[in-house]
């Protein structure tokens, strides 16, 4: 960790740095590695990564079975709808905004989609209408932070009481999918390497829903114009708007992609699970927020990236997987734990901001 | 509005009325007062209070409010100074459970019912919750974190902690003295209320007659101004977290000790979000800077009051959140810049020759009195 922490002292703007003018075989590899450190922003990214691959081998090494493919497909599986949380709550955490609301959006969402498909309406319609009903409550988030200057926190807040208490009006008691509904399709298994005994390499359409969504948050991000904007603003919303960058239509863009993620999450969820109700999701917000952070993205905005989100994903995920197989640690002190992480990380980003800072 | 629109003229003689009504939250007032005409609507012998004739207790519907509002009003006194220095407190609820399940672990240990034991449970209550302050004040600012991330570790972590402290069950306990302070009276008055009431008076006195409250909402409006003009704002911070802290711990006890048991995934579970909108709803920017004790008062009263209506009206209480929903979007609508601009273009166009009623807000600067 030290080491990483070093690295950036020594930039390429350095005279005394041997590795600038780098010649020879590694020529890519160096101008590579040069070109990220300049970029402060990867590297709570990258501590990241490396926390991960450490979490990994120190649950090979303590309890063995974590380098497998049943492992790692399940990690995929059962966080799937906190990836796609996650990247929702992505964009808005880098324009400097926050969703509280995605929780009970999930709750609200799956409850009227289990009941609808009971009802017997169609599949697609009910899995349209789910997501849409994320979108609406994201439309709502933004027209109030933006048209309204209502703090996003207010504001969010405001749409996770609405969400919840119509949830609550729906219905106080678990909500089951029928066993044969369509619905139940998406979290079908599909064996992709067939390994020794049940050790084979399975996704479901779910953990592809959930890639599709990074790759092409991913690509929103970094490739087109939306994506510079919401960077930008972030970085500082008043440059943003003097440079003539489209910020009040972006920042309304944000939530709404925030929002339809949630509804879209709710989809994923209930489709695994089969069971909707008004109390589903609670404080999964926090976890999203919380695996946005750990991935690296800066809570005041303007510096992250979506894959880093995944990443946090998976250290939450990966976290209590090695919990369960301890079996020594309470599963009370659970929050404990995740709460550590979360410091861990966030004064690492402190160390990188003042480092920043200063240079 | 139509209220507002009438008063320009009568504010610049200062009158009460004016006063009160240019409060920023002078519409907290109006929906606490509406939701108790529909009360009476419904039950027109809602706001009667009834002295029993042996005990010399008060009784009724408006007693049992002021019961409900003091945890509220607690937290929301707290969390009113920390938003005040731009910061926010999102741990108030995990400090309620880690209080709760310190007093009850440390009374059904102690299993004799005395005063002393109540009173230990409720020092080892507040000291602890007063130290989650201080690690949320100390990260916040000494390391520079930032706050809402901050007191989103001690909310996880502070839930954690109160079940190891109860190894995850719900711990209850008997102590007489203890459940005084929940159920018991002071002439007549709610223990609870009592006890709330006196301490928002010390902390207003504390705040107000002293150059503190200034010192608060300078660092809220402009924290390098005010380090500038040679306010220290690390003391400052930290107090601010240790009160809220506190005055969590204190909710803590005053929600335990009616039932005497602590329901650790449950006791103060959101109640962060509570106690923000209650300081939101009194008008408090959570932007930081100005902040008003009396608004966060009235807007702890306002929740209390809509939880009390809502099973009045025999709707599920499930339900509460979408009502604080609207109560939020259009308190916060009717305070955004937008909306009360549209309302000064009526204005002006109404009464073009009325200097004061072009500016949206003729009277801010009288925010400064002192609340109660």
């Amino acid at each position: 960790m030290s080491a990483l922490i070093e690295r950036p002292t020594s930039g390429p703007s350095d005279p005394s740095d041997p590795s600038g003018p780098a010649g020879g075989p590694h020529r890519t590899l160096l101008s590579r590695l040069s070109r990220l450190k300049p970029n402060l922003e990867t590297l709570p990214t990258l501590a990241a990564v490396v926390i991960f691959i450490a979490m990994i081998v120190y649950g090979e090494v303590a309890y063995g079975r974590i380098v497998q493919f049943n492992t790692i497909s399940n990690l995929f599986i059962n966080n799937a709808y906190l990836i796609i949380l996650a990247v929702g709550l992505t964009f808005v955490i880098l324009t400097g905004g926050v969703d509280l609301s995605v929780g009970a959006v999930i709750a609200i969402s799956s409850l009227v989609g289990v009941m609808l498909a009971n009802a017997g309406w169609n599949p697609i319609v009910v899995v349209v209408l789910m997501i849409l009903i994320g979108s609406a409550f994201g439309v709502a988030s933004g027209v109030l932070v933006q048209y309204f200057n209502v703090q996003p926190f207010i504001a969010t807040l405001a749409m996770m009481f609405l969400a919840r208490g119509l949830a609550s009006m729906l219905s106080t008691t678990p909500e089951r999918l029928g066993d044969d509904s369509p619905l139940r399709s998406l979290s079908t298994e599909i064996t992709v390497i067939n390994g020794t005994k049940i050790n084979d390499l399975v996704v479901t359409p779910n953990v592809l829903i959930a890639v599709l969504v990074v790759a092409v948050a991913a690509f929103v991000l970094h490739r087109t114009r939306l994506g510079r904007t919401v960077y930008a603003i972030g970085g500082s919303e008043s440059s943003a708007l003097l440079m003539g960058l489209p910020v009040v239509r972006t920042k309304l863009t944000v939530y709404v992609i925030s929002g339809t993620l949630a509804g879209l999450a709710a989809v994923v969820y209930t489709s695994k699970l089969g069971i909707a109700q008004n109390i589903t999701g609670v404080g999964w917000e926090l976890d999203a927020i919380a695996a946005v952070i750990i991935g690296g993205t800066l809570l005041t905005g303007g510096a992250g990236f979506v894959l880093g989100s995944v990443v946090g994903v998976l250290v939450l995920g990966l976290m209590n997987v090695l919990i369960t197989r301890d079996g020594s640690i309470p599963p009370e002190a659970t929050t404990i734990i995740t709460g550590g992480i979360l410091l861990v990380f966030v004064l690492l980003q402190r160390l990188v901001v003042s480092r920043k800072r200063k240079t | 509005m139509s209220t507002a629109s009438t008063t320009p003229a009568r504010s610049r003689d200062r009158s009460l009325l004016g006063t009160i009504i240019h409060q920023p939250y002078i519409w907290a007032v109006v929906a606490l007062v509406l939701l108790l005409v529909i009360n009476l609507v419904k039950d027109p012998g809602y706001l009667g209070v009834a002295v029993n004739p042996t005990t010399g207790n008060l009784s009724g519907n408006l007693i049992d409010l002021l019961r409900a509002s003091a945890p509220v009003m607690m937290i929301a006194v707290g969390m009113t100074l920390v938003i005040a220095t731009r910061g926010i407190d999102l741990s108030v609820g995990s400090v309620m459970a880690v209080s709760g399940a310190v007093s009850m672990e440390f009374m059904s240990n102690a299993g004799d019912g005395s005063v002393g034991t109540a009173l230990a449970a409720a020092g080892l209550a507040l000291a602890i919750s007063a130290g989650l302050g201080a690690i949320n004040g100390v990260l916040v600012s000494i390391v520079g974190l930032q706050p809402f991330i901050t007191t989103l570790i001690t909310m996880l972590a502070g839930r954690g902690l109160a079940k190891v402290i109860t190894a995850g069950q719900n711990t209850s306990a008997t102590n007489e003295p203890f459940r005084w302070i929940a159920n018991g009276t002071v002439l007549g008055f709610p223990v609870v209320f009592v006890i709330a009431g006196v301490i928002v008076a010390i902390v207003a006195v504390f705040i107000r007659r002293s150059a503190l409250g200034l010192m608060i909402e300078s660092i809220g409006i402009n924290p390098k101004a005010a380090r500038m003009a040679g306010i220290r704002p690390i003391g400052i911070l930290i107090s601010v977290y240790v009160v809220s802290g506190i005055l969590a711990g204190v909710a803590g006890i005053f929600s335990v000790a009616s039932v005497m048991t602590v329901e650790v995934s449950k006791t103060g579970l959101a109640a962060e979000m509570d106690a923000i909108l209650a300081v939101v709803i009194g008008g408090t920017s959570l932007a930081g800077g100005k902040f008003s004790l009396t608004g966060s008062v009235i807007g702890a009263l306002l929740i209390a009051t809509l939880d009390k209506t809502i099973v009045f009206l025999s709707i599920p209480s499930e339900a509460t959140p979408a009502f604080k929903a609207a109560v939020i979007v259009v308190i916060c609508l009717l305070q955004s810049q937008r909306v009360r601009a549209l309302f000064a273009r009526r204005r002006a166009k109404a009464a073009p020759t009325d200097p004061g009623a072009g500016s949206p807000r003729p009277t801010a600067p009288r925010k400064e009195s002192v609340p109660a």
